[in-house]
């Protein structure tokens, strides 16, 4: 299989789209240390699942924002699997306000863990990395960081940044053998999607030339590519998985 | 045990693939030894690795020579 013998840490991975790739990445081989932050029941149940597959994992929690709570984690990945070839960034928040009703508390709050998280577990995985003159680092985005969004200046803004650091992160990186890349999921059927009014969701279809929403599994098969040999001549790029919505 | 010169050159041969004859006190990083920003950062890494310590960025940033790293390391042990 094509990910076999490969250790991956997925951020977020209790639910939705990050629990799909923990579960994908585990399909094809990896072992996964799945990161929560509050939902430690579901990380347990997304444990079990990756197990029954035959392959190791464990959860652990950890804040993404929180720098030291993120290098012990990362510590424990590589001590129990010895070494850490793969990171998922996708530990994500939404805080939806318009511009003119957001506070300073839901900008910070989802910058912090949307972006700076993204910076912080990077930044830990790269000593590991860096010695292993191999990596794979695949951020999860959004469309919105790409076209925008009203509600959201918050988090297109992270988004948006997470792009950017992508492509930096990238060209650093590039030298010891360390791919980043980012995909940018457009309308995927989670829970945070289902909480969009019926109206919002046809207003959303009404974009999207492939005429429906994306399954969470659309997202991680293209994670899964990224983080596989198949990819390695691929850095710095954000794939879009929208149905077509943002060309 | 290797004295501190030995075990830094060791490791400087290892990682920027130059002659061990360069690798002088005075030798700097990025103007005799050709490393760029990143090397330095990678070498600081596996000194620390090396010698089992910490070296918090801003004394990192000091670092410029051989000499510097040599006796950056000394003075800890010391």
């Amino acid at each position: 299989m094509i990910l076999t013998g490969k250790n991956a840490l997925v951020t977020g991975a209790s639910r939705g789209i990050g629990r799909a790739i923990a579960l994908e990445l585990a399909k094809r081989g990896a072992n996964v240390a799945v990161n929560y932050a509050g939902s430690e029941a579901k990380a347990e149940a997304v444990v079990s699942e990756i197990q029954q597959l035959g392959r190791q994992a464990f959860k652990i929690r950890a804040n993404v924002a929180d720098e030291s709570e993120v290098k012990a984690m990362i510590k424990e990945v590589v001590s129990r699997f010895g070494s850490l070839d793969i990171l998922v960034n996708n530990a994500g928040i939404t805080r939806d306000n318009l511009l003119m009703r957001m506070k300073e508390t839901e900008f910070d709050e989802v910058i912090n863990t949307n972006l700076k998280g993204v910076f912080i577990c990077t930044k830990a995985v790269t000593r590991q990395m860096m010695k292993q003159r191999a990596g794979k680092i695949i951020n999860v985005a959004s469309i919105v960081g790409v076209s925008g969004n009203p509600g959201q200046a918050n988090y297109v803004a992270a988004k948006a940044g997470v792009i950017g650091l992508t492509k930096t992160t990238a060209k650093e990186l590039a030298t010891r053998n360390i791919h980043v890349n980012a995909v940018a999921p457009g309308f995927i059927s989670t829970d945070m999607t289902d909480a969009l009014s019926e109206e919002q969701h046809k207003e959303m279809l009404a974009l999207i030339p492939l005429q429906k929403l994306g399954e969470p599994e659309d997202v991680a098969k293209v994670v899964r590519f990224l983080a596989s040999e198949d990819a390695d001549y691929i850095t710095g790029q954000t794939i879009h998985i929208d149905g077509g919505m943002v060309m | 045990m290797a004295d501190v010169f030995d075990r830094v050159k060791a490791i400087i041969v290892d990682r920027l693939d130059v002659d061990e004859a360069k690798i002088t006190m005075e030798a700097s990083f990025k103007d005799d030894l050709e490393a760029d920003s990143l090397d330095v950062v990678e070498l600081v890494m596996e000194l620390e690795d090396e010698f089992d310590m910490e070296i918090a960025d801003e004394e990192a940033e000091k670092i410029n020579t051989v000499g510097d790293a040599v006796n950056y390391i000394n003075n800890l042990q010391g």
